[in-house]
C-alpha cells in the first residue's frame, strides 16, 4: 500500500512547492524583522521548518497507507 | 551577528506614530511609519508600495518581487494562449459558480482588479477584453470563451495550481499590509537574555505586538 501511495503521487508536482516555500518564508520573515540579514536567516529557518513539517506529514500518511 | 547603524528615523517628522524600540537589540531602532493607514492602503494597492512610501525600500522591493512573482506565475499556470491568460483569477458570484478564491486573490490589490472589470463587462453583456484575461468562464449565453468545465479539462492540474499560487500571493500581501500599518512583529527575545537583563532596571520591554511561537529559533 505504501508503494501505491508513492506510485500514485505526481512527484513532479512537488517542484511547484519550492517557489511557494521560498515566497512564504521570505514574506513571513520580512514581517518579523526590519533588516535584510535577519530576514534571510529567519526565512531559512522557516523554510526548513516547512519542509520538515511536510516530510513528517508525508511519513505519517505513508505509514497509514502502509498499515491499511 | 548583524551590526546595525545607530538609530536613524526612517520617517520625516516626530509627529507621526512610530514603533517603539524592541528587545531585539540587534535591530532596535526607531521606526517611523508615517501615515499607517495610507501606507496600508498603498501596500494593498501594490505589494511593497506602502513600505516604499515609508522609506523601507528594501522590504518594499522584497514584498513586491516575491508577491508579484508568485501572482504572475499563478496567472501563467492558470491560463494558456488558447483559453486566455490568468483564467484562474476571476470574479463570479452566481449560484453555479461562486468564486470564493477571489476573496483571497483580491488581497493583492491592483493586479487582481482586471477581474472586476471583466466581470462587470460580462454582467452587462459586453465581451471581455484582452483575450479573456481574468474573465469569468462562459455560463450559457453569458460571456465568451471556455466554460468552467472546459477550463478544467484544458488546464488540468494547473487550474488548481494557478489558483493556489494566486490565492497565496493575495493572502501573503495581507501580512505585508499589516507590516506596513503596524511595523514588524519582532520575535520574542531569548529567555536566557531575559534572565540576564532582569537585574537591569532600564531594560527594554517587548513592543507588545506579540511574537511567533515556533519559528524564531
Amino acid at each position: 500500500m505504501g508503494n501505491l501511495l508513492l506510485a500514485d503521487m505526481n512527484v513532479h508536482h512537488l517542484w511547484y512547492a519550492i517557489p511557494l516555500i521560498v515566497t512564504v518564508s521570505l514574506v513571513y520573515a520580512a514581517t518579523r524583522h526590519e533588516e535584510m540579514a535577519p530576514i534571510l536567516h529567519h526565512a531559512l529557518r522557516v523554510a526548513v521548518w516547512i519542509v520538515g513539517f511536510m516530510v513528517i506529514v508525508f511519513v505519517v500518511l505513508a505509514l497509514i497507507a502502509w498499515w491499511i | 551577528m548583524v551590526s546595525i547603524p545607530p538609530k536613524r528615523p526612517i520617517g520625516a517628522t516626530s509627529e507621526v506614530p512610530s514603533v517603539p524600540e524592541t528587545t531585539n537589540s540587534q535591530e532596535a531602532r526607531e521606526l517611523v511609519l508615517k501615515d499607517p493607514a495610507l501606507a496600508a492602503f498603498l501596500a494593498w494597492l501594490v505589494p511593497g508600495l506602502g513600505h516604499i512610501y515609508q522609506g523601507r525600500t528594501a522590504k518594499g522591493v522584497l514584498f513586491f518581487v516575491c508577491l508579484m512573482a508568485t501572482f504572475a506565475y499563478g496567472c501563467y499556470l492558470g491560463g494558456s494562449r488558447e483559453t486566455g491568460w490568468a483564467r484562474v483569477v476571476y470574479a463570479a458570484w452566481d449560484e453555479d459558480d461562486t468564486r470564493l478564491p477571489f476573496l483571497c486573490q483580491i488581497g493583492i490589490g491592483l493586479p487582481a482588479m482586471p477581474a472586476l472589470v471583466q466581470a462587470s463587462r460580462v454582467r452587462n453583456n459586453k465581451a471581455p477584453i484582452l483575450n479573456g484575461f481574468m474573465a469569468p468562464p462562459r455560463q450559457g449565453d453569458r460571456g465568451v470563451g471556455p466554460t468552467l468545465d472546459e477550463l478544467h479539462q484544458k488546464l488540468h492540474t494547473y487550474f488548481e495550481l494557478g489558483t493556489v499560487y494566486t490565492m497565496i500571493a493575495g493572502l501573503l500581501n495581507i501580512l505585508a499590509i499589516y507590516d506596513a500599518w503596524g511595523g514588524p512583529v519582532f520575535p520574542e527575545p531569548d529567555k536566557k537574555k531575559d534572565d540576564e537583563d532582569e537585574d537591569e532596571p532600564e531594560a527594554k520591554t517587548p513592543s507588545g505586538q506579540g511574537g511567533d511561537q515556533g519559528l524564531n529559533g
